[in-house]
């Protein structure tokens, strides 16, 4: 397992991954735990039940498989030795880095500071030690106009899609494109249905509509329209999944990778979707005590022993 | 000693929050000057702020002077000086009742919806995704606002006063049974009778005109400020506007007190 980060080497996880039974057939393997089941330990029959689930989850997405990414790609996200408390310790020595095209996905219990990590990554925190670098600036080190400036390499979602509710479909994602470029009205027009059906909306039935008047799922996706209208280098989502029906997190998912496939886009997903997590993310990053515990592939988490991350997959 | 900690951190809150004001005050006045300017959303907050409050400003106005002029006069016929109850009602209006009474109107309608509007962008994550977007909120929310508060609250105030006075003629023709032409002539016998400064502007115009804009101010920044600082989910958005209001309504009323007293002094001098 390349572990990418020393805390994941501190936090004792163990790295026997298992490359040979990753190459299992799915049923074969449920079969499998489920014959044993019946004279094991019930635990370890749930664990490896996890485990073949994941497998699974991972093989199901060959095709949509994260493209692997050189290790010599340049980090464009770099967190290093990050501290930062509130009224109570958030993230205590967190680092990892995030290389050009790669989709980090970080995930963990809910009120562990995920969300946070984020709002680091985009200077509306800022860390009460350690280094976050975007683009190879320190953005702590950054005045409030220069991060400003970084900002707009950066395309979000939110986890409620955050929408102007006051503007139309179509202002919202012409919104960034307005602010920050020298586009005229017929270019600004032609990029938003461009973005509208790299999401799989019709851009005549939804440009001119409230945010209101469109369902969750069509919020989120106009929330990734507008995150990309201004071609950023990298997209942060914040729960992309949350609140939504099976359906429609299959086809955010979907979403997220084809941006990931078609267009290179660094990515770093909070989630607590384990599931989204594993189909779309080139590496994972597991949030618990205030640390990451585990930076690794989801190969390599789901075949891991580590007593915490197989309780933490025992929740999917 | 737990209460003297409580007292200490609550007297810290109080401080944050005034720095935090007084800092997005200076930024929101400094913004006015810094481009991008964001026309389009001053001229839809001038409507939203000032032609939205017509109604309710000319209706206050108009009861307003129809109730100064029926209340003086009942206290004017005992000395047979009902003849002056345009003058009464004129600096009345003009001086006091016209920018406060604007002030209260506007800090309750338009204050409030401005706080509820923020706060709700607060706690929807819509002011992060400006911030994300590159967009400063104060440029974008907070200057416009006040720009549009600055410049509409002297227009409602002269609104409410012209009805103010008005009310006072219906009362002053249909109640006493003065001629309206001397009704007008006590009014304008009032303003001229208050003073000119450089000989053209009535003094009482200047008091008209000077504590609407003060409160303008007032009325946006307080509006924008709890906005802003809304936490709590929708409960924090309730919070945030009943706390404009009486904070709104308590500043116009202490401030016209302040800039009554300076105006009366540097005018009479």
């Amino acid at each position: 397992m390349t572990t990418g980060i020393d805390d994941t080497s501190e936090a004792g996880v163990k790295q026997d991954a298992e490359p040979d039974n990753a190459q299992e057939a799915g049923q074969d393997e449920r079969r499998e735990t489920d014959r044993r089941g019946t004279d094991r330990d019930p635990e370890a029959v749930h664990t490896d039940r996890v485990r073949a689930a994941i497998r699974k989850e991972i093989r199901a997405d060959a095709d949509d498989e994260p493209v692997a990414q050189e290790p010599q790609n340049p980090p464009i996200i770099e967190l290093r030795d990050v501290t930062l408390a509130f009224d109570r310790p958030i993230l205590n020595g967190v680092s990892f880095a995030v290389r050009e095209g790669e989709t980090v996905a970080v995930v963990g219990e809910s009120g562990t500071g995920k969300s946070t990590i984020i709002k680091l990554i985009l200077r509306l925190l800022v860390a009460d030690t350690g280094e976050v670098c975007v683009l190879g600036n320190d953005i702590e080190k950054l005045t409030y106009e220069e991060a400003l400036e970084i900002r707009q390499h950066m395309g979000m979602v939110f986890q409620g899609s955050a929408l102007f509710d006051s503007l139309t479909v179509f202002e919202n994602i012409a919104y960034p494109l307005r602010e920050h470029t020298d586009l005229d009205d017929a270019a600004i027009e032609q990029r938003v249905r461009e973005k509208l059906q790299f999401v799989d909306l019709d851009p005549d039935q939804v440009m001119e509509l409230a945010p209101s008047e469109l369902s969750g799922g069509m919020q989120k996706r106009v929330g990734v329209a507008r995150g990309l209208a201004a071609n950023p280098k990298i997209m942060l989502y914040d729960e992309p999944t949350s609140g939504l029906d099976p359906l429609t997190t299959g086809t955010v998912t979907n979403l997220i990778l084809k941006l990931q496939r078609e267009l290179n886009v660094t990515s770093v997903v909070v989630t607590h979707d384990i599931r989204s997590a594993f189909r779309m993310a080139s590496k994972v990053a597991l949030l618990h005590d205030q640390r990451i515990v585990f930076f690794g592939s989801p190969e390599e988490m789901a075949a891991s022993d580590d007593a915490y991350i197989q309780t933490f997959l025992g929740g999917y | 000693m737990a209460l003297l900690e409580r007292m200490n951190a609550a007297a810290r809150k109080k401080v944050f929050s005034l720095q935090e004001a007084f800092i997005l005050t200076w930024n929101a006045v400094r913004f006015i000057f810094v481009p991008p300017f964001y026309r389009e959303d001053v001229i839809q907050q001038m409507d939203a702020i000032g032609v939205q409050s017509l109604g309710i400003v000319v209706l206050t106005g108009f009861f307003t002077g129809m109730v100064l002029a029926l209340q003086s006069a009942v206290q004017m016929q005992r000395f047979g000086a009902t003849t002056y109850v345009g003058s009464l009602v004129t600096a009345s209006m003009i001086r006091e009742l016209g920018p406060v009474l604007a002030g209260l109107m506007v800090a309750g309608r338009v204050g409030s919806g401005i706080a509820a509007q923020l706060g709700s962008m607060r706690v929807t994550e819509q002011i992060d995704a400006l911030n994300v977007m590159g967009t400063d909120p104060i440029k974008k929310l907070v200057t416009p606002r006040l720009i549009a508060a600055l410049v509409m609250l002297p227009a409602l105030t002269v609104i409410n006063d012209v009805a103010g006075i008005f009310g006072g003629n219906v009362i002053a023709k249909f109640y006493l049974q003065l001629p309206t032409s001397l009704y007008w002539a006590t009014v304008w016998d009032q303003i001229s009778n208050g003073g000119f400064v450089f000989r053209v502007i009535p003094n009482d115009f200047i008091h008209g005109l000077f504590k609407p804009f003060v409160f303008g101010g007032i009325i946006s920044l307080t509006a924008c400020h709890f906005g802003l600082r809304t936490t709590g989910g929708t409960e924090g958005v309730g919070i945030a506007t009943t706390r404009t209001v009486v904070t709104a309504s308590i500043l116009i009323l202490v401030t016209d007190y302040f800039i009554t007293q300076a105006l009366l002094a540097l005018l009479s001098s």
